[in-house]
């Protein structure tokens, strides 16, 4: 082989190579589009037995610094904001509570199905910040997003369990219409346009969770009487998990805490 | 020699040097996806100017630029090119900015999958080296005769590694590995181009068209080496913050380019070696 068919053979090869990668990941994204449809009949919970969970999600210790945003170079988003921006990453309450945690129902629940939801969850764009920062949204439900701003935003959720898309919208553009077919806590909300931008969003197969807000409190109602494991997810903690047993109509406490530096 | 052609694969190299930055500070930016359709951006070719869509739109008119320079090139090498082997290395070129186009469309249309972002930085160093190569070829300098005989396959070596330590790279920006392999890769590079630096000055210290290569080869690895501990720190001290930093970006982005050129100069090295193995004309014996 002389050096010129050699180069050549290398030259083409690396191409090949490079072009086969782009082919991989197409079977594995179709195989998300499919959803797993949760058959069976609708469980009726009955109003005079069910249970409800409150609690709250204490938080120990310091909260990191909080993390500015650097705006100067979009004056569409920096023109919303009277005070400096900051990220939303760990929200400490005054009270000693911690918000954007997502509580839900973990286990339990098994072979159950409910009435599905009839109300598209919404997550609109202001000032170049996902507001909320944390949502649920069930299997099937709609999602909406809309943008506030006076500005281009892409919405690209990067789930693992569903299918990942990006899509584009502009300033004070029709809502995007989405649905997740698969369970998944969390998935993460990225616009590329503002790399700040990060939301998540918890994917359930139930009605049963709740966001924790400004008093750290959650509550979730309408659970038929029985043995659960409750789970608490934090953007920055991680997660803590409590089995609770509910009897009949009971009203039960549960407090999760997470610790800080 | 045509000197007008020289001189337009000049710049075609410098242009595709400029595309590399363009393409790093996408990567560094994390614009990538900043525009979710391709090869329209926005469904137009003047997408909003606003945010990351600056990078990712720029980076898409700097490389339509080029790919439009390489057509040039193809056409004038097809005309006025002797050489068979060089016309060839032109058809090559254009095969591989298309493909490098259509690659990078992929990335867009499939979300970033690491492998194809990976290929598209890969393939982004096979350009570069095949335009610089173009551009040394169609010299006066290179036409000119020249004296004595170097293996050439310690410096092929010596390009091989590089291009592998870039494709760690590439694979540790788009978390396809960890900093390990890139970690391991220096130290190989680093090796390499002091073995062959030490040959070039013990054997053939009165060939300038080889030293010069070897001596700035030296340079650019010891300027690559600072520069990579350099964007390992600052990223790590800027990890909390919400967002890419303009030093940070920097930092990266410079490392990425030296590291093209340090490719680049060793492929340059290369071929006056092979140059001179070729022009000997009959095979030396690979030295230790
Ligand atoms: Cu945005």
């Amino acid at each position: 082989m002389t050096y010129q068919k050699m180069f050549t053979a290398a030259a083409i090869a690396a191409l090949l190579v490079a072009a086969g990668c782009g082919g991989g990941e197409k079977k594995e994204e179709a195989a998300k589009e499919a959803a797993p449809a949760a058959g069976g009949p609708v469980t009726k919970v009955d109003p005079a037995t069910a249970a409800t969970i409150t609690g709250k999600v204490s938080f120990a210790g310091k909260a990191p610094a909080k993390r500015p945003i650097l705006m100067d170079a979009e004056p569409d988003c920096k023109g919303l904001h009277a005070t400096p921006a900051y990220v939303e990453e760990v929200v400490a309450n005054a009270n000693g509570t911690l918000a954007n945690v997502f509580v839900y129902v973990k286990a339990g629940l098994e072979g159950k199905n409910f009435e599905p939801a009839s109300t598209p969850v919404m997550l609109d764009q202001q000032g170049c910040i996902y507001k909320p920062h944390v949502i649920g949204v069930r299997i099937g439900q709609k999602l909406s997003v809309s943008n506030s701003d006076p500005t281009t935003h892409n919405v690209h959720p990067m789930p693992k369990a569903n299918r990942e898309w990006n899509q584009s919208q502009p300033p004070k553009g029709q809502p995007i219409e989405k649905e997740f077919a698969r369970p998944e806590v969390m998935i993460a909300v990225k616009c590329n346009v503002h790399p700040w931008m990060r939301s998540y969003i918890g994917v359930v197969e139930h009605p049963f969770y709740a966001v924790t807000g400004d008093t750290g409190a959650f509550e979730i109602k309408g659970l038929p009487p029985g043995d659960y494991t409750l789970e608490a997810w934090h953007e920055k903690f991680g997660t803590a998990e409590q089995k609770v047993t509910l009897a009949t109509s009971a009203t039960q406490t549960v407090e999760f805490s997470f610790k800080g530096e | 020699m045509h000197r007008g052609l020289h001189r337009y694969a000049v710049f075609t190299a410098c242009a595709t040097f400029c595309l590399i930055i363009a393409g790093a500070l996408v990567t560094s930016n994390e614009a990538g996806l900043a525009v979710p359709d391709w090869p329209l951006s926005y469904g137009s070719l003047t997408p909003p100017w606003v945010g990351n869509i600056r990078y990712e739109h720029g980076h898409r008119m700097v490389a339509t630029f080029v790919g439009m320079l390489t057509i040039g090139l193809v056409y004038w090498l097809w005309r006025r090119e002797e050489r068979r082997w060089v016309r060839r290395l032109g058809f090559i070129a254009l095969g591989a900015v298309i493909a490098q186009g259509v690659l990078g469309g992929i990335t867009v249309l499939f979300l970033l999958p690491t492998l194809v972002s990976v290929g598209h930085a890969c393939l982004a160093q096979t350009f570069f080296c095949i335009t610089v190569t173009l551009a040394l070829v169609t010299s006066e300098r290179w036409n000119q005769p020249l004296e004595g005989s170097s293996p050439w396959t310690l410096p092929a070596l010596t390009t091989l590694s590089i291009f592998l330590q870039l494709a760690m790279g590439a694979a540790l920006r788009h978390k396809g590995f960890g900093i390990i392999p890139h970690l391991i890769g220096a130290g190989v590079v680093t090796v390499m181009v002091m073995a062959t630096l030490y040959r070039v000055l013990s054997r053939h210290s009165t060939q300038r068209a080889l030293v010069q290569p070897a001596a700035i080869l030296a340079v650019l690895l010891v300027a690559q080496l600072l520069l990579g501990a350099g964007s390992y720190i600052v990223r790590e001290a800027t990890r909390d913050a919400a967002q890419p930093l303009p030093f940070m970006v920097w930092t990266t982005v410079a490392h990425v380019a030296t590291g093209a050129l340090t490719l680049a100069c060793s492929v340059w090295l290369t071929l006056v070696c092979w140059l001179l193995h070729r022009r000997e004309g009959q095979a030396v014996p690979i030295a230790a």
